[in-house]
């Protein structure tokens, strides 16, 4: 059963490619997302997390490359696999004279695995978790970029899901919509879902992901646990001292690099040097320590550990 | 393996057959003003032609084929409306509905949202079709429903001269109007299959109901060129006139017939085009 279980992970592609008629959007990705992860597949605008997303949605075919769902394969055309997924692609889009609420009756009657007896619960429901029910009855070209993200957030939620994509969830929400949706998805991955979350700002998905994917000019070039992503980084070790070039160079007696003094602190990067090792030379040397660290790198640290460039967009 | 997925092996689900897409589809299409206006054109046609009949003086020239025959019989009104709007009103909302079908979505983007729930490629070009066809039928019936409210309120009912000159009574005309109303929304579907094939290849609905409008004027200008007359029994639009037919006592079948059998192969054939097309495209919108 074990191995049963694994290969049927929500999410595994296999040399994932999709070539638009000049470049290559997405090049030979291994996706793979386990069951229970929250997933934060990251990489700047144009990197081709849209274009993988629409791809595991069965809404463009690959050039090349294989993707299976739940350990049904996307390719077999049978698409029935996708009821046990819920998604936000590339933005809202729904019928602007309809509501809120009448647009989601519309997908909710679309839908052949629902039952349209809990309907009307269910889209209230949807509405609610996404703080929407106030509004649901406004025509949808009267809402706000923010709510009508919200609005695309509820109907990946109208059905129970084991996977929900989300493609830049939090684009458009004001901060406190932002924490709202980082909480919700939470929930949802305590709840047993599967998430996969899809953004171009790192910091906003770095607290809730168990997992990351980072994405670069079509590539994926790195896939792993957030801690073991992070811990495969450099890390900067910083010494708070008022006497910093004599820290400076006890630091660069053992061994460290890039070693930068500010007054009152000095950083700098650990390489092969063993952190046990730090204090007592600088105590030895007579160097006041008011405060020692080792800083975890940000997800930014490691996008740029990672691709030796920065966090913009690539053509 | 997950709660959820726990509840789903349990409860495994199953797809439902039931009416709620089409009935959704429908409350789109006659929810929408525009279409609504377009349908409010399409009857106020015969209520201006009954009233500029009834205002006029009587025998006054020869007008639209049937205009003269309906100050002996009010049912008339239906049958010259149905001629009047047969050329550019009524092809002109089929294109629009049709064109808007799958277009529409896209341009919205919602094309991609019905996709992923998945509503199926092959289902949602089922729905729409049928849409399109109930907003023939309803198009077609509406005029003549409303040709005949006018007809026999300004010029009564009564027995009825038919084409050939024999009588027949108000029950059997109605029965004709109805078959003609018919005949001619089979016609108007079958446009219809083709504006669903240019809707699956353009993400611009309006683009994609001007494109099937054009279609429908070249067919027209085709069939009245005479030197080509071996391409005219191909052309749909070429059968649409036979309704008239159905005036006859007895029927002349033959070129119902024909317009029935074409407009069939348009409708297969154009309906197998647009699912080839979306079938395989990228929805990239
Ligand atoms: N339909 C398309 N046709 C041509 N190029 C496309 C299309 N969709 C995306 N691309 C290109 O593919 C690359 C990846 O885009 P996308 O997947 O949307 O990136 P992201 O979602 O990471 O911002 C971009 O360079 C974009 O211009
Ligand atoms: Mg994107």
């Amino acid at each position: 059963m074990t191995s049963a279980i694994a290969d049927s992970a929500p999410v595994l592609t296999s040399g994932l490619t999709k070539r638009f008629r000049r470049q290559i959007a997405v090049d030979r990705i291994d996706l793979e997302v386990p069951d229970g992860a929250v997933y934060g597949f990251l990489g700047p605008n144009g990197s081709g997390k849209t274009t993988t997303i629409r791809m595991l949605l069965g809404l463009i075919s690959p050039t090349a490359g294989e993707i299976s769902l739940f350990g049904s394969s996307l390719r077999a055309g049978a698409p029935a696999v996708l009821r046990r997924v819920g998604s936000l692609v590339e933005g809202p889009a729904f019928h602007p004279y309809l509501s809120g609420r009448a647009n989601l009756a519309r997908l909710d009657a679309a839908d052949r695995y629902s039952n349209p007896r809990d309907s009307r619960s269910r889209i209230d429901s949807a509405l609610d978790r996404v703080g929407l029910l106030a509004a649901a009855e406004k025509r949808y070209r009267a809402y706000s970029l923010g709510m009508r993200q919200r609005l695309a957030i509820a109907n990946a939620l109208l059905m129970p899901r084991d996977l929900l994509v989300l493609d830049e969830p939090t684009n458009g929400l004001d901060p406190q919509g932002t924490r709202e949706v980082r909480h919700l998805i939470t929930e949802l991955a305590r709840a047993g879902a599967t998430v996969l979350v899809s953004s171009h700002l790192l910091a906003e998905v770095e607290q809730i992901c168990s997992h990351v994917g980072v994405m670069y000019e079509g590539r994926l070039v790195a896939q792993a646990p957030l801690s073991e992503l992070r811990s495969s980084t450099v890390q900067t070790v910083r010494v708070d001292t008022d006497r910093s070039e004599e820290a400076a160079q006890v630091l660069a007696e053992l061994g460290l690099s890039d070693i930068a003094i500010s007054p009152g602190y000095v950083t700098a990067t650990l390489g092969e040097v063993a952190v046990e090792k730090i204090m007592p030379n600088l105590v030895n040397a007579d160097v006041p320590v008011l405060g020692f660290a080792v800083l975890q790198p940000s997800l930014e640290d490691v996008f740029v550990f990672l691709t030796g460039e920065g966090f913009d967009v690539s053509g | 393996m997950s709660a959820a997925e726990l509840l789903l092996v349990k409860n495994p689900p199953r797809a439902r057959v039931s009416t709620r897409f089409l009935r959704s589809e429908l409350k789109i299409i006659f929810g929408r003003r525009r279409n609504l206006a377009g349908m409010g054109v399409l009857a106020v046609v015969p209520v201006i032609l009954a009233v500029a009949v009834r205002v006029s003086a009587p025998g006054q020239g020869d007008g639209p084929p049937f205009v003269s025959a309906i100050t002996g019989n009010g049912l008339f009104v239906a049958f010259a409306a149905l001629a009047l709007e047969l050329p550019l009103f009524l092809p002109l909302a089929v294109s629009a509905i049709s064109g808007d079908a799958v277009a529409g979505e896209a341009n919205l983007g919602t094309l991609r949202y019905l996709l992923a729930i998945p509503a199926g490629r092959t289902r949602l070009l089922v729905i729409k079709y049928a849409a399109i066809v109930i907003f023939a039928l309803a198009a077609t019936f509406l005029v003549a429903i409303v040709g005949v409210i006018m007809g026999l309120a300004l010029f009564g009912g009564g027995d009825m001269t038919l084409l050939s000159g024999t009588q027949t009574s108000m029950a059997d005309g109605m029965w004709r109007l109805a078959l003609s109303s018919l005949y001619l929304a089979a016609q108007f579907s079958a446009l219809g299959a083709i504006g669903l094939f240019v809707s699956t290849l353009t993400e611009q609905p309006i683009g994609a109901t001007i494109a099937i409008v054009l279609v429908n004027v070249f067919m027209f200008i085709l069939d009245s060129i005479s030197q080509l007359a071996w391409l005219h029994p191909w052309l749909l639009t070429h059968w649409w006139t036979a309704f008239a037919d159905l005036l006859r006592d007895p029927i002349a079948t033959e070129s119902i017939k024909r317009g029935l059998i074409t407009a069939l192969v348009y409708a297969s054939v154009f309906w197998l085009a647009a699912w080839a097309r979306l079938s395989t495209k990228d929805i990239s919108s």
